[in-house]
Formats: structure tokens, sequence, C-alpha cells
């Protein structure tokens, strides 16, 4: 099989070979470079017309808070990006109740639209997957 | 079974690397098919030819450079990943291969199992 290439693919078809891929981002968004870096292989995933979850849970929550300001730690402003997910046909978007709520946050206070999901739903969400990833 | 592995942690600092080597070599020894391991994050260090750990030491670099010799495992390592910590063609080490994170979701969609090591 040759490797399928999306810039040859202009339409708007759904990808019929398209795989279950669940992104779990959870980590704290600039303590380390995990979460950016899991954040460009969702797009990449995207790009290739995956059918892509992204779940975000533990310290991970924080990397969809609004008002994040990462200049000032002279690191790459990569929150904004999250808003772009839309443009790569990424839609469902979680965020672990459980988490959120022992951070003291709200669906308020996350940048982009996402679903409130227990850790039972999610833990059910990911038995429907082919494929999960972390980083 | 058809496996993907990803290493997310470099080499020596974590036992990810460690790990995913075992688990590769058992994988293989057992009648399993690798079919690629792919090196992201810290990861692709795995590949930097230039660490010189004591010679009491393991040399990751070099035990994961034989597993491609000896079963022509696919090494693959993140093109951006690895610029970003200054691993290029003039450092790869032998056995692995420069490429894109598209490799990686190509071998996710035609493999059983991803099996990811990492923190």
């Amino acid at each position: 099989m040759s490797e399928y290439d999306p810039a040859l693919d202009e339409d708007d078809d759904v990808n019929e070979d398209a795989q279950k891929f669940m992104f779990v981002n959870r980590k704290a968004p600039y303590g380390s470079i995990h979460m950016h870096e899991l954040q460009e292989m969702m797009l990449i995933c995207g790009a290739y017309e995956q059918d892509v979850t992204a779940v975000f849970m533990d310290d991970g929550v924080y990397a969809i808070k609004k008002g994040q300001q990462g200049a000032a730690l002279n690191m790459k402003h990569f929150s904004p990006t999250y808003r772009a997910l839309d443009g790569y046909d990424i839609e469902k978007l979680y965020v672990e109740k459980e988490s959120m709520e022992a951070r003291g946050l709200t669906p308020d206070d996350f940048l982009v639209d996402i679903e409130i999901k227990t850790a039972a739903e999610i833990g059910a969400l990911m038995e429907e997957q082919d494929v999960i990833l972390t980083a | 079974m058809k496996f993907t592995v990803i290493v997310n942690e470099g080499p020596f600092i974590h036992q990810a690397s460690d790990s995913a080597l075992h688990f590769v070599k058992a994988a293989i020894e057992t009648g399993h098919e690798v079919e690629q391991v792919f090196f992201y994050c810290d990861g692709v260090k795995n590949a930097n030819k230039l660490s010189a750990p004591q010679s009491d030491d393991r040399n990751l670099v070099k035990l994961w450079g034989a597993v491609n010799t000896e079963h022509g495992t696919d090494l693959v390592v993140c093109v951006a990943a690895a610029l970003r910590r200054g691993i290029t063609d003039v450092n790869v080490a032998e056995g692995f291969r420069i490429s894109g994170l598209g490799q990686v979701m190509q071998a996710c969609c035609d493999s059983d199992r991803i099996v990811t090591f990492g923190d």
C-alpha cells in the first residue's frame, strides 16, 4: 500500500479507511515539551484524515485553559493552535471531569469547545479506539 | 501480531528506551512482527551516534542499531523532534532513518497494536 498523501486529496470526502485515534493529553503545558509535541502529532493525524479524538486529563487540562501567556516564560505560545484543530476536522475534544474539578476549573475556563466526560466514560471511549497515543 | 512501538524518552535518563528495546526483542523472538519503532520527543536522542556511554554501561544507540541490522526493523526518527534536539543526517546513528510523523500514522494504521514507552 502506498503512503497516503493528504496534499493530493483536496476534496472533503470522508476517508473511508480512517482509523480511530485517541490522543491523551495529560501533562502541564510548559513544564515539559510533551504537550506541544503531542499537539503536533494530533495535527498531522488530522491532516491524514484520521478519525481523531482528543482527551485532556490530569494536568493536561491546563493546556487548553484560557489566558495563557507562554511568552512570559520565553516558551512558544502553542495554546491558540488548539483552536485550529477544528480546521483539521478534529472536533471531538473531551475533558475528564475529575481532573477538571480537582483543579478548581469549570467548562468556562477552556479556550476551545469541549465536552465534559467522567473517567469511566473516557474509559469506555478508549475501548472503542483503534489507536491510543500519548506523549 | 504486528506491533508499532513508540519511544518518547531519551536513553540513560529514563527506563523507557531500555523497556522498549527489551519489548521489541522479545516480540521478535516469540514470532511477532515489529512494523516500526518510532522515536519521538526526547526519544530521538536514542539515534545520536555521538552518544558515548562509559564502557561498562550498555550503549542503547548501538543496541537499537543492532536490532535494525539483525532483524531489519525499521527505526524511524521524527524529523521535527530530531532537528529541535540537534539530531540530523550528520549524527544520526547507523540503522536509523529520519522521517516525518506521517510515517508513524501509517504504521499505526498498518499494525495490530501500538505500544508507547514514555513518562
